[in-house]
């Protein structure tokens, strides 16, 4: 039948892992990865017959039930009722501090983007929040970032329900200890190693001597993910689910 | 249809502060050539809670002395290369917020009371930078817990689009509340729409529910298409290449200037 997972798969079944056992989950604007990371795992609750999965992905109509325009997702933050959420990040340091804003001196940045949105909030209020960069250069996971769009820990008495939970990227997934804090390898995606991931890391992190590879989907999640998944992700990203289409098919071909 | 754009363009002065919605809301384009034209400078920006292409080319074109913001971006286009210029350069003062702070800001403007409090903030840079709000320990505890009170954001007008307004200046925006939020937070409320509607949208309890009554608006124009290159919910998609087109023309004070005479008056008739 099908090719076997390509990079991308791996990191959409990575994401629906870590994402187990939530109620309901947000997914930002421009976050096709997290999209389909949240589409699987609902597909895959409803085939085990398990609890419903809600998904609030912003930009799309059909999977987006907010109708108290753009404050109704914090406020649904606020009372409890999102329960992971995806925050990128154009730098993100060791101690899971995150920065949007800029590079260098602010506010005349010499690199500008575009700003923190709801990380500043958000960081705070929902419990598991996902890290998702793709990018793993040295130039992203700095040791200190420049600018704190949102903390990764706060003092003791500062309300704070939520924060990072874990680091994805496109060489590796870590877990983030609060208590320490910091970031801790867990999985190596395949193809990639250990010393790869340390030179491409600003910052020091936990490991094991030989860390395990995040485990590829089974065929019964690769079936759901190449079906059902890709085409309500086409609704909100067309241009996204098109590409992960062509990489399936050229994953196939050379296999 | 270009009068009455001109015309409402009138009522913005120069200082003014002007709020304007997330690129998926309803951003009323029709209205930045009118805006631009008349030439009302020193603007202060709010947007609602994050800005475009809009925004960018107010700030292209020199009319802007400060931008409230949780963002500007042009999505999948890219970055928002008038703005990020004009910032690097410190030609505009950035304000940087969060984007429940500016709901925040707003909901205190419309409750009539001076401050709203929110969570989170505590320890970011965002808060640091932000010489206009304040930490306070909730006084319904004991000792502790701090939380940051944001003021009201009152703007002097609100500019946006949506699909129809009838007769009486009631306007439907249907789930998009932040609408609403901007206009009963400003003094003034321009908006323009696709269509004029002859039948009362309040007489229909499947329109009411989702129309801003006239009481909150100050004036209405048509603009076919009024919202392009950005789509309008339930009536027509974003122009990604159109967007994509800008990004790549105004990445130069001069490509931004050509892009500005040109395309977009002929592609506006």
């Amino acid at each position: 039948m099908s090719g076997p997972a390509t990079s991308r798969e791996i990191l959409i079944t990575a994401i629906a892992r870590l994402l187990d056992g939530v109620r309901h989950v947000a997914v930002g604007a421009a976050s096709p990865i997290p999209a389909a990371g949240a589409m699987l795992l609902r597909a895959l609750k409803q085939e085990a017959k398990a609890e419903r999965v809600r998904l609030s992905i912003l930009g799309s109509v059909e999977h987006n039930f907010f109708t108290n325009g753009s404050a109704e997702l914090f406020d649904c933050a606020g009372q409890g009722r999102i329960d992971a959420f995806f925050l990128g990040g154009g730098q993100i340091d060791g101690r899971g501090n995150v920065n949007l804003v800029g590079v260098g001196d602010y506010p005349a940045t010499k690199v500008r983007w575009p700003g923190s949105f709801g990380s500043a909030y958000l960081y705070f209020a929902v419990p598991r929040v996902i890290l998702f960069r793709e990018e793993h250069t040295p130039r992203v996971f700095v040791e200190k970032v420049d600018f704190i769009s949102a903390p990764g820990v706060s003092e003791p008495g500062v309300w704070r329900e939520g924060g990072p939970a874990a680091l994805v990227t496109s060489k590796g997934l870590f877990s983030f200890d609060r208590s320490r804090p910091g970031f801790r390898l867990e999985s190596i995606h395949p193809a990639h190693d250990l010393r790869e991931i340390k030179a491409a890391t600003g910052f020091a992190f936990e490991h094991d001597e030989r860390p395990p590879f995040t485990p590829a989907p089974n065929e019964e999640t690769l079936a759901l993910l190449r079906g059902r998944v890709l085409d309500e992700l086409h609704e909100t990203y067309p241009g996204f689910a098109a590409e992960l289409r062509r990489e399936i098919d050229g994953c196939a071909s050379a296999a | 249809m270009g009068s009455d754009l001109r015309r409402m363009a009138e009522a913005v002065q120069p200082g003014m502060c002007i709020a304007l919605p997330v690129d998926y809301a309803g951003v009323s384009m029709a209205m930045t050539r009118p805006l631009i034209e008349h030439g009302a400078d020193r603007l202060h920006l709010v947007c609602v809670p994050t800005g475009g292409l809009q925004v960018d080319m107010l700030i292209g074109a020199g009319l802007v002395a400060r931008v409230e913001t949780s963002a500007v971006s042009l999505g999948e286009a890219g970055g928002a290369p008038r703005f990020n210029d004009a910032v690097k350069s410190a030609r505009i003062e950035i304000c940087d917020a969060t984007c429940p702070a500016i709901h925040a800001g707003l909901l205190a403007s419309q409750k009539g009371v001076p401050f709203v409090p929110i969570r989170g903030l505590i320890g970011t840079d965002v808060l640091a930078n932000r010489g206009d709000w304040r930490v306070i320990d909730n006084p319904f505890e004991a000792a502790g817990d701090p939380i940051v009170l944001v003021p009201a954001i009152h703007p002097d007008v609100a500019i946006f689009h949506a699909p129809m307004a009838d007769r009486d200046g009631n306007v439907w925006i249907g789930r998009r509340r932040e609408l609403a939020a901007m206009a009963y937070a400003s003094r003034t409320t321009l908006v323009t729409v696709e269509r004029i509607v002859e039948r009362s949208l309040l007489a229909d309890e499947t329109t009411a529910a989702g129309t801003l009554p006239g009481i909150y608006v100050s004036d209405v124009a048509v603009a076919e298409r009024g919202a392009w290159p950005y789509g309008l919910w339930g009536e027509y998609e974003t122009d990604t290449a159109e967007l994509k087109r800008y990004a790549a023309a105004a990445r130069s004070a001069e490509g931004f200037a050509d892009y500005m005479s040109g395309d977009l008056r002929e592609a506006a008739r």
